[in-house]
């Protein structure tokens, strides 16, 4: 115990084994929050999800705080539904009942706009309810001058989409400008300007039935969008971002973890037992050296299963016999001789008793070091693979978010965040199990105290 | 342990007679060890077949595409039109049977493994499923051959680089042990952590895409130019981003690792006194820190020669580099066993040839090995 917190009190002395083990908490704390936050289930839904999930999302939007550093402000999204009882009063609908079964009904969404650049598409999507006669609605815009603009009148089935963008008609009304851009447009200024204030869109609807109910969304696709940004399929980055912090963590922990640990009971295993033992395993490792370590997993990822489970074993599997298991043997040949040992084969203990109680503790202080430090090199190995094309089917992970990114040519368009956002999280959590490591190897390891 | 066994005669023979000539010794230990060596190869290739291959569902996907190619060449081709439903059936089953036939897929896979393994060890690399080369061979040969110059040219520089200045910027920090540089490289060491296609990401997104000064990808601009000063110059430019990002990737943690492995040796007693008797610097360091420590130089530097064999995989395909690494990733896409097996065969024989020679390598700089002695192994 006391040996321990010895160890401890000089581990805090190195600064990069403090920053490590904070960004490993955090990571943990990420990581729970995910697991919490967003159930499995919940998360292959919304991963997997295409339009029905993801339909009010704008296409590549960077995230909302891109703005803090740009002077020219970009639309952030929103959608505003009347399903939703509003608090604030920026969705109004107030029905009025008429004559011979008919009603009115009567929709306003208010919102601000103080952007610089117009929005990439606006879309009103229709819920409405009625047995045999369509309700019909007329479109308005409020500009914050208080100009008037028709958008439309028609008639409005069960599920329908209206997207301004894609109306000729409107388009040839707001002087062959596109809805999005002519909508908001100054009419002062020569090129297309966005006017900046208040906008209202009035939805008047007249329905035909005794039940028959118009509900309807609002939906405005700026150009940025949450925390994190969206994809090409519209999805939330956050989503992708959140979840992949537990994935990157419990596969490299896992793999570090079932690899060292495992070599270094076939270490003890062999040097204990000595002769045939020891020679097989000294035979299977210098196999395992001509064996092509990354082209195997890419196999075993195209042909068998992209499963990350599978992965990971195959990857512990071709790990064990690594150089690692030399270094560890020429150890426990000396350890095997110290008196200790002979005075425990004296009073007749097992070989198992030998080897788990008083050969493999021994080497704890040099497995901690090289367990945290292979870590990374773990975490990097399944995005690497994911970058290949080779994650995991279902679930999100940090690599394979670079991995559709680069399959979208990200770089090359300009939706830099879409890379950098994954990428900088596995930098983070690689500096972090490596600078640990580092400070470790330094303690436990005597030879390089000092140098 | 009192008796030896088999096994362990074989690995590592001890000579127990000391009056026995060099000569006998060298050679016996040299046939010794290539008969190990070998054995290694046999059992990882044979392995690596059977992966390739998948322990035949492999063979399952093949024949899969070829029924279906087959079907669909027959059902679509005019002339077969007016055959009769039955004919038409024995003419695809046939077809298939032939294509099968021509690809070994008639035999068992144990049969087809053991044949697969004969022709691999004897270099005979034989024909491509799936892929062909530029030119438009199927000849497996052919194939790595014609990628292997661009690996060659993207790996060894960047790998000669890499190792020539670590080894020199770590002899010029273990003499400034504790200085600012020193402390620098180590706190940058963790960044190694990361692989190079990393690095590249981030190389691509500054040079190419924000600055637009280097390309994205490629070796060689489209159309190629005329001349060949300028063809090279091309391929220059679009050689400097993947380099780079392979030197940076583990520039400081081998830094890190010459600086400590050095200073390691230099607190041996003979460095200090050579130090004690005013040798330059430049003295000690040649005679006292770099002779002993030769053998481990050599053995990276060998070792990283034979690296370039494998390219790197996502590397050059991330950077589009047209080298042996995308092919071994694009013949795994295609399921092409015979490039998969070739590419494998050929590392695993380089491996073994420089671990064998490198024991001649260590007599021959270091006094104090033995050759088949039961002084330093590697």
């Amino acid at each position: 115990m006391n040996a321990l917190r010895r160890n401890l009190r000089e581990i805090l002395r190195y600064p990069s084994a403090i920053a490590g083990t904070v960004i490993i908490l955090l990571l943990i704390a990420v990581s729970v929050y995910a697991l919490v936050a967003i159930p499995y289930q919940e998360v292959l839904r919304l991963w997997r999800g295409g339009e029905n999930v993801w339909y009010a999302n704008p296409q590549y939007a960077p995230p909302v705080w891109m703005n803090y550093f740009t002077r020219k402000k970009l639309p952030v999204s929103f959608a505003m539904s009347t399903a939703e009882v509003n608090e604030d009063e920026a969705v109004m609908k107030i029905v009025e009942v008429g004559a011979q079964n008919t009603s009115k009904t009567y929709i306003t969404y208010t919102f601000d706009f103080n952007y610089d650049d117009f929005p990439q598409e606006m879309s009103l999507y229709f819920t409405t309810t009625y047995e045999a006669k369509q309700p019909f609605v007329s479109v308005l815009w409020i500009t914050p001058d208080g100009r008037e603009i028709r958008i439309g009148d028609f008639g409005v089935s069960k599920k329908m989409t209206y997207r301004m963008s894609q109306d000729e008609k409107l388009k040839r009304r707001l002087g062959g400008l596109p809805p999005v851009q002519g909508l908001f447009a100054d009419p002062n200024s020569e090129t297309p300007v966005p006017l900046k204030g208040t906008y209202q869109v009035v939805i008047n609807g007249v329905s035909f039935e005794q039940d028959s109910n118009i509900d309807a969304e609002f939906v405005f696709y700026g150009q940025v969008y949450g925390l994190a940004g969206t994809d090409h399929l519209r999805r939330d980055l956050m989503v992708g971002l959140l979840y992949g912090a537990p994935i990157a963590l419990a596969f490299g922990l896992l793999a570090a973890l079932g690899t060292s640990l495992l070599t270094m009971i076939i270490a003890a295993v062999g040097t204990w037992y000595g002769s045939w033992v020891d020679e097989l395993i000294q035979r299977i490792t210098e196999v395992n050296m001509v064996l092509p370590f990354l082209a195997i997993l890419i196999m075993v990822g195209t042909f068998y299963s992209r499963s990350i489970w599978t992965i990971l074993g195959v990857t512990i599997l071709l790990s064990i016999f690594s150089g690692a298991i030399k270094s560890y043997r020429a150890i426990f040949l000396q350890v095997k001789e110290s008196a200790y040992i002979e005075a425990a084969r004296a009073y007749g203990a097992s070989d198992a008793r030998v080897i788990f109680s008083y050969l493999i503790p021994r080497m704890i202080p040099l497995l901690i070091p090289g367990l945290v430090s292979a870590v990374p090199a773990f975490v990097f190995l399944e995005a690497s693979l994911a970058v290949l094309g080779l994650g995991d089917p279902s679930l999100p992970t940090w690599g394979k978010i670079i991995n559709d990114a680069w399959l979208s040519s990200a770089l090359y368009r300009g939706y830099y965040y879409w890379i950098l956002e994954p990428a900088i999280l596995l930098m983070i959590t690689g500096l972090g199990f490596a600078m640990l490591g580092f400070a470790l190897d330094r303690v436990f390891n005597p030879r390089l105290r000092g140098l | 342990m009192t008796t030896l066994s088999e096994a362990q005669e074989i690995s590592q023979p001890v000579v127990r007679k000391a009056t026995r000539s060099t000569f006998v010794r060298v050679l016996q230990y040299s046939a010794v060890r290539l008969i190990t060596l070998f054995g290694t190869i046999v059992v990882a290739v044979y392995l690596t077949i059977m992966i390739a291959n998948m322990g035949g569902y492999v063979d399952e996907i093949m024949r899969g595409e070829i029924r279906e190619r087959i079907t669909l060449q027959v059902v679509n081709n005019p002339a077969n039109r007016n055959l009769d439903p039955d004919a038409l059936n024995k003419l695809v089953l046939d077809k298939i049977a032939l294509e099968e036939k021509r690809l070994g897929l008639n035999q068992p896979l144990a049969m087809r493994s053991f044949r697969y393994l004969a022709n691999a060890l004897t270099l005979n690399l034989g024909r491509a499923v799936n892929m062909t080369s530029d030119s438009g061979s199927r000849t497996v040969r052919l194939i790595i051959l014609e990628r292997l110059p661009a690996t060659l040219l993207l790996m060894g520089t960047a790998n000669l680089i890499l190792f020539f200045s670590a080894i020199f910027f770590a002899l010029s920090l273990s003499r400034k042990y504790g200085s600012f540089w020193d402390k620098a490289v180590i706190a940058f060491s963790p960044t190694s952590s990361a692989p190079p296609w990393f690095y590249g990401i981030f190389l691509i997104l500054i040079f190419a895409a924000v600055l637009k000064i280097l390309p994205f990808g490629g070796m060689v601009d489209a159309p190629p130019p005329d001349n060949s000063i300028g063809y090279a110059l091309s391929v220059f430019k679009h050689m400097t981003l993947p380099a780079t990002a392979l030197i940076i990737s583990s520039l400081f943690l081998s830094i890190y690792n010459w600086r400590t492995f050095f200073l390691i040796y230099s607190s041996e007693d003979y460095v200090e006194m050579a130090k004690a008797k005013g040798l330059s610097s430049r003295d000690i360091e040649r005679r006292y820190i770099l002779r002993p420590t030769l053998p481990t130089i050599i053995t990276n530097f060998a070792l990283l020669l034979i690296s370039l064999w494998t390219g790197a995989i996502i590397t050059e395909t991330v950077f589009l580099w047209p080298g042996l690494g995308r092919t071994y990733f694009r013949a795994i896409g295609l399921y092409d066993t015979p490039v998969i097996v070739g590419l494998s065969i050929v590392y695993a024989y380089l491996l073994a040839i420089t671990v064998f020679l490198l024991d001649f390598v260590y007599a021959l700089v270091d006094p104090r090995v033995k050759i088949g002695g039961s002084g330093k192994q590697s």
